[in-house]
């Protein structure tokens, strides 16, 4: 079987898994919802600073509630040792970790289609004009945030305490996608927005290095 | 036995030149005019960051050496620098904030060259926690060393982010090039600092990874201890019946 259509296959599973229950979905959403109300407490968000401060917080409320929704991408195989089964399917290890990549990229993009717009109204951020291109913005950060993420959920799903060892793993190493990110949504959301190339080239640059080490290394990512 | 006066040798000469080497940086090397004696932390400073970075290439090196060769002896060098390099990279952490809050007016500054290392520190710092984490011996391996070699990965990412970053707002403070017009004796007490921090740095190094290898060596006797008493208890309960 190729690899595109044994990720597409397991793509349908982690689906269906998650829309049988939903769990994973509604938790991400009312994690990011309390990160981005819990923030207006901290800094009190008149119309200029949420300007500048929005695209930090939005961003900072996306990968905190990443780092916790991946967890049980990987975690979860281990209840009924479903992964063993998977390793033994005739599918290439990349397929595995493909599949289950799309996947989280579709969860955290579910997440983002409602937090986005929440965040607009509470924060008085005109999103109107802007919106394609914020699209692509969001969809290269969260690339990253799930490559990262679900490789390491991977590596912290054999650990003791895992819950807590993946966000250690994950958020200083999305450092650099953090910076990126929210420079480049906050020339957004300036008053004569544009599209900051050179971070969008980076957030670019950025998926495709670490896509690339994860194809290289998903063998032995895998296997163990 | 040779190995064992060959340690005994090379622990006294690097402890010779250490204290060689922090006494001429005290004595020896001659007063900055601007900065004065704070100014002599430098000479610790700086050879703290080059083993640092030495220590994670090295790591790095022995992760992907790991993943490629599967030999234990490349995870024994990748823990060894890694805590090696944390280690040096801390005692540069720690005098940097010292040297720079009478000289810069403040502890510590969002610069890029810092960012980057502390975000190093806490990649590292990561990393020896995951090995700590993880129970068996060959995944926590395999698994530590593909961490090692994202994180790895990640440090030119974090460096170019906080270059294009930072050059779009005024820094607060602008480092001249502290290579430039050293005095001769200054090079000279710095080369000596350097050299000692490097002899630090390779006997530890060094002495970690034996530590890693005796454990390794420990875990599999232990193993063969309990198979063997498990193998005579089921002979004598075998015998019994």
């Amino acid at each position: 079987m190729n690899t595109a259509r044994a990720a597409a296959i397991l793509l349908t599973k982690e689906l269906r898994l998650e829309f049988r229950t939903r769990e994973l979905l509604s938790a991400t959403v009312i994690f990011a919802l309390v990160v981005v109300v819990l923030f207006s407490f901290a800094f009190d968000p008149t119309n200029a600073e949420s300007r500048r401060y929005g695209p930090g917080l939005l961003w900072i409320a996306f990968l905190f509630a990443g780092s916790l929704m991946l967890n049980p991408s990987f975690a979860r195989e281990q209840a009924n040792d479903t992964l063993d089964a998977l390793r033994m399917a005739p599918v290439s290890s990349f397929a595995i970790l493909s599949g289950k990549m799309l996947a989280n990229f579709i969860f955290m993009s579910l997440a983002e289609v409602v937090l986005v717009p929440v965040f607009a109204v509470l924060y008085n951020v005109s999103l109107a004009g802007v919106a394609w291109r914020l699209i692509l913005v969001l969809v290269l950060g969260t690339s990253g945030l799930v490559i990262t993420g679900t490789v390491f959920s991977a590596i912290s799903a054999h650990a003791r305490m895992r819950e807590l060892l993946l966000p250690l793993l994950l958020l200083p190493i999305l450092a650099p996608l953090l910076i990126a990110a929210v420079e480049a949504t906050a020339s957004l959301l300036t008053q004569d927005p544009a599209l900051d190339r050179t971070w969008v080239a980076f957030l670019a640059g950025f998926d495709i290095v670490f896509l690339t080490a994860s194809w290289l290394l998903c063998d032995y990512l895998v296997e163990e | 036995m040779r190995s064992m006066t060959g340690r005994i040798a090379g622990t006294v000469i690097v402890a010779a030149l250490i204290f060689y080497a922090g006494y001429a940086a005290l004595f020896i090397a001659p007063d900055e005019k601007t900065m004065h004696e704070i100014q002599r932390i430098f000479y610790f400073h700086l050879p703290s960051w080059m083993t640092c970075f030495t220590a994670f290439s090295i790591a790095f090196i022995a992760n992907v050496a790991y993943i490629t060769t599967r030999q234990p002896k490349w995870d024994w060098l990748g823990v060894a620098g890694a805590e090696v390099g944390v280690a040096c990279c801390t005692i540069g952490l720690i005098t940097g904030p010292l040297w720079a809050r009478p000289v810069w007016g403040i502890w510590w500054t969002w610069d890029a060259r810092l960012t980057t290392t502390f975000i190093l520190w806490l990649l590292y710092v990561a990393y020896l926690l995951l090995r700590g984490l993880l129970e068996e011996p060959e995944r926590k391996a395999t698994l530590s060393a593909i961490f090692g070699i994202f994180a790895f990965l990640d440090v030119p990412l974090v460096y170019m982010s906080n270059r294009l970053w930072r050059t779009q707002h005024p820094q607060p403070v602008i480092f001249g090039g502290e290579n430039s017009g050293l005095a001769p004796t200054m090079k000279l007490v710095l080369l000596l600092c350097v050299i000692a921090g490097f002899g630090v740095m390779i006997l530890v190094l060094i002495d970690r990874y034996r530590l890693e290898q005796l454990r390794f060596e420990f875990e599999e006797l232990r193993h063969e201890v309990e198979s063997r008493s498990s193998d005579a208890q089921f002979m004598r309960e075998k015998g019994r019946s």
